[in-house]
């Protein structure tokens, strides 16, 4: 495989060899000495048209652990501004012989448009509102480990699912399993017409009911303005999960969210910092898979 | 020089006249058409410079179409389309009238753009053109234009095409205003709130893509705005690029209540939907959006009966570059001039009109709704006809387009329908052995 474009082109199958191979990795990253040699003398290049410390920290050090040359092109050093197109932008850094790019863009289709364009090997991390795949591997990396399948499982997804693609890519590769899936959210913020395997539900007591895993979305201030929500804080009233909300999930759900979280907002502190919450295991499972993702792409000979 | 035409089955809704004729032009004028009761035998001489005969056997001759709505982008926008190649891409359809559309820069919203349009049209064009002036001023919504002077200018309509008019009360002094004018609004109906930043049809793939859906109500809200307000001053009043299937209700509705409505479609919107668009394809990003199949099959409906009353081809070239980006800030539209008839024909081999239904709303049909004056097939008219073979299969090749603009989504795409000669006054366009 090239490209991680997004969990739509991958198969059951090429899934569980990632995440078979992200669990290697997570045992190299227990070690003293973290790094492995493998891709010494090839170049990464994450390519960021968006700010994000998180995700960009994250491949960065999933990289480094590889062995890999960094280097970082963010939006304000970028030439975006003066008005070069992404063909030209890509062309450029084409030039500078990388092996991988790691590409971050506020366009849907933006990583499969770059892929399409460049011999290198694109891994998507987040392209508008379309797919961010390695986020919902390492969703299911560590859904995984705690219950120790997928098949079988009922998850909630909860908040703003139009203009999450953390939810999309989370669907995708849920839909390849045989899962029971719910968009749970105020209607403004769920699709029009949803995909035949999703259920949905505007109340979110129903929508979490005898759940597995409850994954939690960030809603953006800037949601109140387009009149999706009249306030964070109604929103918080009627869909933010609260310590009381535990009795209509399963004993042992666990809590997930792609971070940053807004506390008070889609999660109550309770929630966050208690235990069934695994948000900072996600963040470290992060590196694992990333690792894993480059690890099995292979760039095409220019 | 002569040219003859034998045996072509003639169909011409100008004349009402169909049948199997033999046709001399000499000159650029018809001297003479010979309608007959039987296919004579013959041999064709060669076709020598001052004098070309073709034995038509099979083959059909109607009258030159009508686009009533193309982008020649010229002036203004010369690295997408000229008005020397806009109108060699309508001859090679078979069109030798196009409307072309007043989003050009400068906007044509002022007599001067008309004249200069026309001249140019007159020196490079192989065609007619009648430009369209724009309903207000800059296409900003919020002055009338000169409206009595682009007319006598040469304007055949208005319209601010590419934006709607948001103001409700400006819309209806146009329509009141056109009255006087004596010639019809053509409205885009969009309302530029519903659609948002969106960039394709509002649905199932619309979520899958991740891309920002446009809802149907964007076009629906609008287009019952229109005929309300056409109803309230009786004005006419011309719906483009028709592509839901609620439109075509609200439109039927007011046909049978009397409002002075009259609507287009485009080939995309009852050949594709939004599944063109899964692989992000921006060649098929179009404003309106193509839409479901629900929404084709329901514009097909309206063709056959006759409530979409043109086919116009929306034809809106674009460079490359404006297509080789990412779907959301790819520019919306389709080079359509060189496939239009081909994917029009398909309605007729798979039933849906007869041959006459449809070259009436390539000709007749916008003719009567721009109260354009053409003569048909006729003794002593100006040549202005084209000879069609219906059932030649071809292969669309965006590279032979004569159209600077090579944003289709039919690249590749095998068809039957070929326009074989256009001859429109003394220029003859032969595409009998082009690609």
């Amino acid at each position: 495989m090239k490209d991680l474009v997004g969990i739509k082109e991958l198969s059951r199958q090429d899934i569980e060899e990632i995440l078979n191979t992200a669990k290697a990795f997570k045992e190299v990253l227990q070690r003293d000495i973290k790094k492995v040699p493998t891709l010494r003398g090839k170049t990464a290049i994450n390519l960021f048209f968006e700010p994000s410390t998180r995700t960009r920290t994250s491949f960065e050090l999933a990289e480094k652990r590889l062995s890999l040359d960094v280097l970082n092109f963010s939006v304000s050093m970028s030439s975006v501004v003066k008005g070069e197109t992404l063909y030209d932008t890509l062309k450029t850094i084409e030039a500078y012989n990388v092996d991988y790019i790691v590409i971050r863009h506020s366009s849907s289709g933006s990583a499969k448009f770059v892929s399409e364009h460049t011999p290198a090997s694109v891994i998507n991390a987040g392209d508008g509102t379309n797919e961010h795949p390695t986020q919902a591997l390492l969703d299911a990396f560590s859904i995984l480990e705690i219950k120790g399948r997928l098949d079988g499982l009922k998850i909630a997804i909860v908040g703003d699912i139009i203009h999450s693609r953390v939810a999309r890519s989370n669907l995708y590769l849920l839909s390849k399993f045989d899962t029971d899936i719910r968009f749970v959210g105020p209607p403004t913020l769920l699709p029009v017409q949803a995909p035949d395997n999703v259920r949905i539900f505007y109340d979110l007591k129903e929508g979490i009911k005898n759940a597995d895993v409850v994954m939690l979305l960030r809603i953006q201030l800037e949601r109140q303005k387009g009149a999706f929500i009249p306030s964070l804080k109604e929103y918080f009233h009627r869909w933010g999960v609260k310590k009381e909300d535990f009795s209509y999930i399963k004993d042992d759900a666990i809590i997930m969210h792609p971070g940053p979280m807004n506390r008070g907002v889609e999660i109550s502190t309770e929630v966050a910092d208690s235990s069934r919450s695994i948000i900072l295991r996600q963040v470290t499972n992060g590196i694992a898979t990333r690792m894993a993702v480059i690890y099995l792409l292979t760039p095409r000979e220019a | 020089m002569i040219i003859k035409i034998y045996n072509a089955h003639i169909i011409d809704p100008f004349t009402s006249k169909e049948g199997i004729a033999d046709i001399i032009l000499e000159n650029g004028i018809i001297s003479k058409v010979y309608f007959k009761k039987k296919i004579s035998q013959l041999k064709v001489s060669k076709s020598s410079s001052s004098v070309i005969e073709i034995n038509a056997k099979g083959l059909y001759v109607f009258p030159g179409l009508i686009d009533m709505h193309t982008h020649l982008r010229e002036p203004g926008y010369e690295y997408k389309e000229t008005i020397r190649t806009g109108t060699l891409a309508a001859v090679k359809g078979g069109f030798t009238s196009v409307c072309c559309m007043a989003n050009t820069n400068p906007v044509n919203d002022n007599p001067e753009v008309t004249y200069y349009i026309l001249a140019k049209a007159k020196e490079e064009g192989s065609c007619d053109v009648y430009p369209i002036g724009a309903i207000t001023k800059g296409l900003k919504g919020e002055e009338l234009s000169e409206m009595a002077m682009l007319k006598e200018a040469g304007c055949v309509a208005f319209s601010d095409d590419g934006m709607p008019v948001m103001n409700s009360m400006i819309m209806k002094r146009a329509l009141d205003y056109s009255k006087s004018v004596d010639a019809p609004i053509i409205s885009h109906c969009e309302d530029l709130a519903l659609t948002e930043d969106g960039v394709m049809n509002e649905g199932k793939i619309s979520f899958y893509l991740g891309l920002k859906g446009i809802p149907k109500a964007s076009e629906e809200v609008f287009v019952s705005r229109d005929i309300i307000l056409s109803k309230y001053s009786g004005a006419p009043l011309h719906i483009a690029h028709v592509s839901v299937k609620g439109s075509v209700e609200l439109i039927k509705r007011a046909k049978e209540e009397g409002v002075p409505v009259t609507a287009e479609t485009c080939p995309h919107y009852f050949t594709l939907t939004e599944e063109a668009i899964r692989d992000y394809n921006t060649n098929a990003k179009v404003n309106p959006p193509l839409r479901t199949e629900e929404d084709r099959q329901a514009i097909k409906e309206a063709l056959k009966e006759g409530i979409i009353d043109v086919i116009a081809t929306d034809h809106a070239p674009h460079h490359i570059d404006e297509k080789k980006v990412p779907f959301q800030e790819a520019l919306n539209g389709i080079s359509g001039l060189e496939t239009a008839l081909a994917l029009s024909l398909r309605l007729v081999h798979d039933d849906i009109l007869s041959l006459r239904e449809l070259i009436e709303k390539f000709t007749v049909n916008p003719a009567k709704i721009l109260k354009i004056n053409k003569s048909g097939i006729k003794e002593g008219a100006s040549a202005d006809l084209i000879v069609v073979d219906i059932n030649k299969a071809w292969t669309v090749d965006k590279d032979k387009f004569a159209s600077l603009g090579k944003n289709t989504p039919f690249d590749g795409w095998k068809l039957r329908g070929k326009v074989l000669l256009t001859i429109k006054g003394n220029k003859v366009f032969d595409m009998r052995k082009s690609g």
